[in-house]
């Protein structure tokens, strides 16, 4: 009896931790944009490209990288226009604050036009 | 004053908006891939076509000989095109041209050389994609012009009279 819950135990154990390796490999992949297919992802595409940049994505994990080691790899290949959601750097920092930007000044906006008034 | 300041602050952010995103508008939105970059030659090991033995990188490139490596595969239309350029290379004393097979049916790729004559000094195979990969190759034909392991020149898609020019040149 002992035995066979150990048995089933494995099992499940080993399918669960199958699957979160499935998951990470996806959301991988899904941030990957397909280099010769316009507006799809590596996940979504069928392309020989995407097909090798799947199995590439699988044994870089299978060899212990993790997530952010897997996209440094490929930046480094194919440059930032591999990645879907773009790094913040010097390039992108405008990118990234600018709906901060648009919040706070929005907010002022509106504080100025209703607090300040009634006021 | 004090209220002209505000509109005139918005208007100033909306006009810089507006020419940011009309600059954005003339960026091509293909993939452009950047070829004149020196880089280093990936590190890997491979099985050659013929004998099916592993073989390293580092026993492929060695020293300050300039190497030719072109993707190349029976499949693939272009690949066709260039070979005769291939073969003009071949010939060359200071260039050696090394294959990567990939993802091709054996079979087919011998049929291909045998029909097409062989240029290459030694042919890897790439039978899943991933080796092509690691050289940051997107399709076949590429082809990268190597001297003291780095990668000099990318050139993707099939050569022409033109590129073998430019090739030879650097090679000198």
């Amino acid at each position: 009896m002992l035995r066979f819950l150990l048995i089933v135990l494995f099992i499940l154990n080993s399918s669960f931790l199958n699957a979160q390796e499935n998951n990470l490999n996806n959301k991988i992949t899904k941030n990957l944009r397909c280099l010769i297919c316009q507006g799809q992802s590596v996940y979504d595409s069928d392309s020989e490209f995407a097909n090798s940049l799947k199995l590439v994505v699988e044994e870089k994990l299978n060899d212990g990288l993790n997530e952010k080691q897997i996209y440094i790899f490929l930046k480094e290949k194919y440059g930032e226009w591999i990645l879907y959601d773009p790094e913040f750097n010097k390039n992108t920092y405008f990118l990234w604050l600018l709906p901060i930007l648009m919040f706070i000044a929005g907010g002022a906006i509106i504080f100025k036009l209703f607090y300040i008034r009634k006021n | 004053m004090k209220l002209r300041i505000f509109p005139i602050l918005l208007i100033v952010f909306f006009i810089t908006i507006f020419f940011i995103f009309y600059k954005g508008l003339q960026n091509s939105n293909i993939y452009t891939p950047v070829v004149n970059i020196e880089k280093n030659i990936p590190s890997f090991k491979s099985k050659i076509f013929s004998t099916n033995e592993k073989i390293s990188s580092e026993q492929i490139f060695k020293g300050d000989k300039f190497y030719l490596m072109n993707i190349w595969a029976s499949w693939c239309v272009p690949c066709r095109d260039e070979h005769p350029l291939l073969m003009i290379l071949s010939t060359q004393k200071n260039i050696k041209v090394i294959g990567l097979n990939y993802k091709d049916n054996k079979e087919k790729a011998k049929i291909f050389l045998k029909e097409l004559n062989n240029p290459y000094d030694k042919i890897l195979l790439d039978e899943n994609g991933t080796l092509a990969i690691e050289w940051g190759a997107y399709g076949v034909p590429e082809s990268f012009l190597i001297h003291n392991n780095k990668i000099i020149k990318k050139i993707i898609g099939p050569l022409n009279e033109d590129l073998l020019l430019e090739i030879k040149k650097l090679a000198e």
